[in-house]
C-alpha cells in the first residue's frame, strides 16, 4: 500500500496553478482600445487648454492695467473697472460654470462606455475568456484610465487657476472656498473627475448600456456635487469657533439657505466662510472657516472622493465577477 | 480526461429555463458536436464551460476538474463566441498584439502565415472585414493561442459553403497537430456528420442523448415489422421513437446486442435519423413542471 502514502504527482495540478498573465501587458492593452478616447480626451482638454491660456494673457493683461490705473477715481479707470467686472467677470462666469460641469462630462463620455461597450457589441465574450482572466483585465484597465484622466484634468485645472486668479482679487464675493471656485482648483478637480470616470464605469456595467450609463452618470454627479456643496463641505472637521468679532468686523453675517452659511457681501478675499453665530450673553460667537484652512479641505475633499473611486472600481470588479449573463 | 464534465447543471432566466438538468461528460481528443435547434441551449452551456454564465444549479468543471474561469481553464480553453465578436475599430494586427499581450502563450508566426494564406490584410480594420474573414480571423486568434481545447459558438453560420470547408479543414488539421479537442456547436448537423468523434443532442434545454457516434450507431437499430406485434416488443425493447403504418410498424430502438424478434427485420439508423428521433422523441420533451426553455442570449 505504498502508492497511498507517496506524495501527489506534480505536474497533474500544474494546469491549475498557472503564472498569471503579467499585470505590465495591461498598458498596452489599454492604449490599443482606447486610444482614441485618450487622444480625444487629451486634444479637447488641450485645445480648452490653449484657450484658457490665451484668455488668461488677456484677463492679465487687463487686471495689472486697472491695479496700476491711478488715479483710481478719473473715469478712465473707472472705465476699465467696470470693464473688468463686466466683459471680462462674464467670461471668467462661463468658464467657471462649465468647469463645474466638465466632471460630469468628462464621466460620462470617458467612463460610460468603458465596460457598457463591451456588453453592448459583445466582445466581452472574447476580453473574459483570455488568459489574463476578467479581474485582471478590469481593474488594470480602470486604475490605467483613472489614472490617466486625473493627470489630464489636474494639469487643466492648474491652467484654469491661474487664468481665474485676477478675480479672486477683484470679486468681494468669491474666495478659494466659494462652492464653485473650491471645486475647480487644487486636487478637486482632478479627483471630481476620477469619481466620474468611476461612477461612468460602474454604471454602464450595471446599465449594459452606454447612453444609458452616460444619462445616469450626469444624474449622480450632479446629485453628489449638490449634496455636496450643500451639506457635506461645511461639516468637514476644519471649523474654528471664535469670539473675536475684529476677524469679521466688515460683516453683518446674512445667513443663507443652500449653503447652511453665506460670504458677507462686503467682505475682502481673504474673508472665512461663516457657517452660524450665535450670541452667549453679550458675547457673539462666530463658527468659520478661514480660508489658510483651504489645502486641508481639498485633501479631505480628494481623500474622500478618491475612497469612492476605489469602491466603485470594486463594486465594478465585483459586477464582472458575478455577471451572469 | 474529461474536458467538459457537468452535473445536473441548469440555467434559468425569469421563468423559463435555458438549459436543465444537464449531465454529461465529454471526453478529451476528437471533436464534440453540440447539435441542437435554435433555442436548444447550446449556447448557454458553451457560455457556463468558458465562465461567462453563471449557473444557476449544478456544476460544471473542465479539462479534467478544473473550475470553469480558473486561471488553468481560461489558459488552455479558447472561446469563439457566437458571431465571433472582434474590437472593430482595431486593425487585424491589433487584434494579434491584443490577444498575445492578454495570454501568456500565442503563436504570432502561426496566426500571421494564416492570416498571409486567407488573404486577409493585417491592416485593414476588423469592422471592415467581411463577415466570413471576422470569423477567420477569431478562429486564427483562438486557434493562435495553442489551447487544448477550443470552444467554438456556431462558427460556421456567417460562412458561405466554400469557406466552411476551409474553415473545418483547418481544424481539424489543428487537432491532428496538437492534438487539441474540439467542441463545436451547429444548428445544421449535415456538416458535422463525417468530422465529429462526439455528439451531443440537445433539445428544448434538455440533454437528449450524448456519446461516442460510433457507438451510438452501433446500439440503435430501426426495427420494422408487424404492427400487432409491435406493443409487446415497444414494452421490452428501449424505444426511442415509434412510428407506426396500418400494419407496419418502425421501432428505433436502442438495443445494443439484442436479438432482433423473429418476423421482424432489423437496418442500421444514419446519425441524422437518430438526432431526428432523439428531438422529436415523446420521452423527452420539456418538464411540464417548469416552463418552457427559451434561447436567451447570453
Amino acid at each position: 500500500m505504498t502508492v497511498l502514502t507517496l506524495p501527489a504527482q506534480p505536474g497533474q495540478d500544474a494546469g491549475h496553478a498557472v503564472r498569471p498573465v503579467p499585470w505590465r501587458r495591461m498598458i498596452w492593452v489599454t492604449w490599443a482600445q482606447h486610444r482614441a478616447m485618450l487622444i480625444g480626451l487629451t486634444a479637447v482638454l488641450g485645445a480648452v487648454a490653449i484657450f484658457l491660456f490665451a484668455m488668461g494673457l488677456y484677463v492679465h493683461h487687463n487686471f495689472s492695467a486697472l491695479m496700476a490705473c491711478r488715479p483710481q477715481a478719473s473715469p478712465a479707470c473707472q472705465a476699465l473697472n467696470s470693464s473688468f467686472n463686466s466683459t471680462d467677470w462674464t467670461i471668467a462666469n462661463t468658464l467657471d460654470i462649465l468647469m463645474n460641469l466638465a466632471p460630469a462630462l468628462i464621466g460620462a463620455f470617458t467612463g460610460a462606455a468603458v465596460m457598457a461597450r463591451e456588453l453592448e457589441t459583445g466582445t466581452f465574450r472574447y476580453a473574459w475568456t483570455q488568459g489574463i482572466g476578467r479581474v485582471r483585465w478590469t481593474i488594470a484597465k480602470l486604475v490605467l484610465l483613472g489614472v490617466a484622466i486625473a493627470i489630464l484634468t489636474w494639469a487643466l485645472s492648474q491652467v484654469f487657476t491661474w487664468f481665474f486668479a485676477p478675480f479672486l482679487q477683484q470679486q468681494d464675493t468669491l474666495t478659494v472656498l466659494s462652492a464653485t471656485v473650491f471645486d475647480t482648483r487644487g486636487i478637486a478637480f482632478a479627483a471630481w473627475c476620477l469619481m466620474s470616470f468611476t461612477v461612468g464605469a460602474f454604471l454602464g456595467m450595471l446599465l449594459r448600456r452606454v447612453i444609458a450609463a452616460m444619462a445616469a452618470t450626469l444624474g449622480v454627479y450632479l446629485g453628489l456635487a449638490v449634496v455636496t456643496w450643500v451639506c457635506l463641505r461645511q461639516d468637514y472637521p476644519v471649523a474654528l469657533v471664535t469670539s473675536n468679532a475684529s476677524l469679521f468686523n466688515y460683516a453683518i453675517n446674512r445667513q443663507s439657505g443652500a449653503g447652511g452659511g453665506s460670504f458677507p457681501s462686503t467682505a475682502p478675499n481673504n474673508s472665512p466662510w461663516v457657517l452660524s453665530t450665535w450670541n452667549v450673553g453679550r458675547t457673539v460667537w462666530w463658527r468659520y472657516i478661514p480660508v489658510s484652512r483651504f489645502w486641508p479641505m481639498q485633501f479631505i475633499e480628494g481623500g474622500w472622493l478618491l475612497v469612492l473611486s476605489v469602491l466603485l472600481i470594486a463594486a465594478t470588479v465585483w459586477l464582472v465577477r458575478r455577471r451572469a449573463a | 480526461m474529461n474536458v467538459i464534465e457537468t452535473g445536473c447543471l441548469g440555467k434559468r432566466y425569469g421563468k423559463s429555463w435555458a438549459l436543465l438538468d444537464c449531465t454529461l461528460a465529454v471526453p478529451e481528443g476528437g471533436l464534440a458536436a453540440l447539435v441542437g435547434p435554435n433555442g436548444a441551449g447550446k449556447s448557454t452551456l458553451m457560455n457556463m464551460a468558458v465562465g461567462l454564465t453563471v449557473p444557476t444549479e449544478g456544476t460544471v468543471t473542465v479539462l479534467g476538474g478544473r473550475h470553469v474561469g480558473s486561471p488553468g481553464a481560461l489558459d488552455d480553453i479558447a472561446f469563439m463566441a457566437q458571431d465571433a465578436p472582434v474590437y472593430k475599430n482595431l486593425s487585424v494586427a491589433d487584434m494579434l498584439h491584443l490577444t498575445k499581450n492578454l495570454n501568456r502563450r500565442f503563436d504570432q508566426s502561426f496566426a500571421r502565415a494564416r492570416l498571409a494564406e486567407l488573404d486577409i490584410p493585417l491592416n485593414k480594420k476588423s469592422g471592415k472585414l467581411s463577415g466570413g474573414q471576422q470569423a477567420q480571423v477569431a478562429l486564427t486568434i483562438a486557434l493562435a493561442r495553442r489551447p487544448r481545447l477550443l470552444i467554438l459558438d456556431e462558427p460556421l453560420s456567417a460562412l458561405d459553403p466554400l469557406a466552411r470547408q476551409d474553415f473545418m479543414a483547418t481544424v481539424m488539421t489543428a487537432m491532428a497537430d496538437d492534438g487539441m479537442s474540439v467542441l463545436l456547436s451547429s444548428h445544421a448537423l449535415a456538416e458535422l456528420e463525417r468530422v465529429a468523434d462526439y455528439l451531443i443532442v440537445l433539445g428544448g434545454g434538455r440533454l437528449r442523448i450524448a456519446g461516442d457516434i460510433g457507438d451510438l450507431l452501433a446500439e440503435h437499430l430501426m426495427l420494422s415489422g408487424p404492427a400487432a406485434e409491435a406493443d409487446a416488443h415497444a414494452a421490452r425493447l428501449e424505444v426511442v421513437q415509434d412510428r407506426r403504418a396500418a400494419a407496419q410498424a418502425h421501432l428505433l430502438v436502442r438495443s445494443a446486442g439484442r436479438p432482433v424478434p423473429p418476423g421482424w427485420e432489423a437496418h442500421s439508423v444514419s446519425l441524422e435519423e437518430l438526432v431526428l428521433a432523439y428531438l422529436r422523441a415523446p420521452g423527452s420533451k420539456p418538464a411540464g413542471a417548469r416552463t418552457e426553455p427559451a434561447e436567451v442570449a447570453p
